[in-house]
């Protein structure tokens, strides 16, 4: 509920960027975390029907990520992502049909015409730039891109995204420090999801902050609850202001959980009690998302319904069309290696 | 003899030389409570407890690292690298310090460290989780790299590894897992690296391979006998240092070479074999070499790209025909 109080406290604090988005930016990222699950239930489902070869998943990271793709311009800000970000890539404008395609390995799917793994997102005309399964390779490509934005006087900025138990590579520590001196506009977003594979965080660094990392390279590092949409899009609005005006790079943890197993290879019970996946699930951020707008008085049942069976007509459109588009000709698989001769 | 998994070699041979030998210890991503990527670590930690069995941070490159320098002081660490792709992420390590270090300190140092990888591609995981570069590897001076095709040689080759001096790099092939063959249990049971080994007879033609592909010849030459064609099937099983006794007495009887290789042709195996063959045996050659190996292309995620692109048992006929000129 807003309380008396709260509203109180809201007129007397200068009102923070999440707090002057309209209620149809809420519904649109509300939207957007929806069809990132629907959509990623879908996928798991069709990898049980032996119907795909792999899917990894994003579930448990969509409101970490649709409060930072609503901070950017989409189009103009080049991302980085990583295999998670399916709820990014879709709130930035990729679309459910183009992601199943990828899914499928279709001729059509737009990152990559079936070559690359799905979840290895990219997107040319969106600037969303493809990465490759070797964890955090994405860090030091991001600086360069950032380089070259700076490089060229251009104000677009650049968000990168990863997960912290790749943070114990070479490249994520390599990349921050350069970006820092530099001063680079680039943001760093780590989505703590506590698990690499099978390993807890405390097994992969002795801090208890990623964020904490930041102090050492000299940019600034923020955490913040990865699970709370509107507290993801305040930080994220920060840092992109301050990348995008000089102030340099900044480190934003995201803190929050994977509910569901690494990928479609993986069984999570070997490493987690039931009651922990339990406790996170009644934490989602979907249902928080929920909470906040219900509270808003902005979704009553019958508009919860609604948004509901809007994103399951455009999930079962995109499973429909990616079903039915064909396959890459097998000669596809020769070419291209090199750039055209010019 | 006991029936068991390729995987259940690995096992074995890794949980035999633990006991024997105190300094033996695992380390790597996911090799403890998981059981390691590919289950060959399950039940470990449990066995041995996490001072044997150890969880790593994902950082390829320290895995290497702190194997060589435990090595260096007299350990023997067994480093796992959830795949050889990311055995890159090590390369400085690997190529510069493993390779090296014995030579350069005019041999006061040893290094005997084995780095067990996963290699090669056909199960749909992409360009950058499937490639099969040993060959790579294999051109550094002071590392030895082995590849066994069949359970039996995976137990052999890995208890010979632990046991050996200089750091091996050991490749098991993701594909071969849940191949089955007959395995010795003894607990002293050694296949010596650096010797080839002739895994069927025959008259009319030579096939050479190894690890995955060593499959993929064998069916190959099964299908071919239907036809009256009898090849001789040599394993490299290991491809530094490289074993060419075998291949030459076998080209000597057979007058015909056919290399097969998953990785790509050019600068491969098959070049390196078919060179030596060349130097060795050249009067013996009827037919030019052959070689079948996976299209010069990253390899792609699509099933029927992949497949296309790797090296199938059809490609390995018709390269025998080739050389055997017939059509
Ligand atoms: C260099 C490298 N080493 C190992 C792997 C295998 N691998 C893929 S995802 C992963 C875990 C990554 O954990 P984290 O960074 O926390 O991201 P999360 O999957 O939890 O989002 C590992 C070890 C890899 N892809 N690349
Ligand atoms: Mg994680």
């Amino acid at each position: 509920m807003v309380t008396e109080a709260t509203l109180a406290r809201e007129a007397m604090t200068p009102a923070t960027p999440a707090q002057q988005l309209s209620e149809e930016r809420l519904l649109q990222m509300y939207y957007k975390m929806l069809l990132a699950r629907k959509l990623d239930e879908r996928m798991w489902a069709l990898h049980r029907q032996g119907r795909c070869a792999f899917h990894i998943s994003g579930m448990g990271h969509e409101a970490a990520q649709v409060g930072a793709a609503f901070a950017l311009r989409p189009g103009h800000d080049w991302v980085h992502p990583y295999y998670r970000d399916i709820a990014l890539v879709l709130a930035l404008g990729m679309t459910p049909r183009q992601l199943m395609l990828a899914l499928f390995a279709k001729a059509e799917d737009p990152s990559s015409g079936g070559r690359q793994m799905p979840s290895h997102f990219g997107y040319p005309p969106l600037k969303i730039v493809s990465g490759s399964s070797p964890v955090i390779t994405q860090v030091p490509q991001a600086v360069g891109i950032a380089l070259a934005s700076k490089y060229r006087g251009e104000d677009a900025v650049t968000l990168t995204c990863f997960g912290e138990g790749s943070t114990s590579q070479g490249d994520f520590h390599e990349g921050l420090n350069w970006a820092s001196i530099h001063k680079l506009p680039v943001i760093f977003l780590c989505e703590n999801n506590q698990y690499a594979i099978s390993e807890p965080v405390h097994k992969q660094m002795a801090v208890p902050n990623l964020a904490d990392r930041a102090v050492a390279y000299g940019l600034p590092g923020v955490v913040v609850d990865g699970n709370d949409v509107l507290a993801v899009y305040d930080v994220m609005v920060e840092a992109v202001a301050r990348a995008r005006h000089g102030g340099g790079p900044t480190l934003v943890e995201a803190k929050t959980y994977r509910p569901v197993p690494h990928s479609s290879d993986d069984d999570d019970r070997s490493y987690r009690s039931r009651e922990e996946v339990a406790y996170w699930k009644a934490r989602d951020p979907i249902l928080r998302c929920e909470q906040m707008l219900a509270e808003r008085g902005l979704l009553a049942e019958a508009k919860r319904a609604d948004v509901l069976k809007r994103v399951m007509a455009e999930v079962d459109d995109a499973t429909e069309y990616a079903q039915a588009a064909p396959d890459p000709a097998p000669e596809d698989a020769l070419y291209p290696v090199f750039a055209p001769r010019r | 003899m006991a029936t068991m998994t390729f995987r259940e070699a690995i096992s074995q041979a890794l949980r035999e030389e633990m006991y024997r030998d105190e300094r033996v210890f695992i380390m790597g991503e996911e090799v403890g409570k998981w059981g390691g990527t590919y289950a060959v670590t399950r039940g470990f930690l449990d066995e041995f407890g996490e001072k044997r069995v150890r969880d790593t941070p994902i950082a390829e490159s320290v895995i290497v690292g702190a194997a060589a320098g435990a090595a260096i002081v007299g350990l023997r660490p067994v480093a796992e690298l959830m795949t050889i792709n990311f055995a890159f992420l090590a390369m400085d390590q690997i190529v510069n310090h493993v390779a090296k270090l014995h030579y350069m300190f005019n041999g006061q140092i040893t290094v005997p460290i084995v780095i067990r990888v996963v290699g090669g591609g056909g199960r749909q995981l992409g360009a950058t989780h499937s490639q099969s570069p040993e060959v790579v590897f294999a051109h550094f001076p002071g590392l030895k790299v082995v590849a066994p095709g069949t359970p039996a040689d995976a137990k052999g080759l890995l208890k010979a590894a632990i046991r050996d001096d200089d750091p091996v790099f050991f490749v098991e092939h993701a594909t071969l897992y849940s191949v089955r063959g007959e395995v010795p249990e003894d607990d002293d049971y050694l296949v010596p690296i650096g010797v080839s080994d002739v895994k069927r007879q025959g008259k009319d033609v030579t096939i050479v391979s190894y690890s995955k592909m060593l499959q993929v010849a064998l069916e190959a030459a099964n299908r071919l006998a239907e036809e009256g064609i009898e090849a001789e099937v040599i394993d490299l099983r290991t491809l530094r240092p490289l074993d060419t006794r075998a291949i030459v007495e076998s080209v000597q009887k057979t007058n015909r070479l056919v290399v097969v290789e998953e990785g790509w042709r050019a600068y491969g195996v098959g070049a390196e074999v078919a060179s030596r063959v060349t130097e060795l045996a050249f009067d013996h050659l009827d037919a030019p070499v052959r070689r079948v190996a996976q299209a010069e292309v990253p390899l792609p995620y699509n099933r029927r790209l992949e497949q296309m692109a790797l090296p199938q048992v059809a490609d390995v006929i018709r390269a025998v025909k080739d050389v055997m000129y017939i059509k």
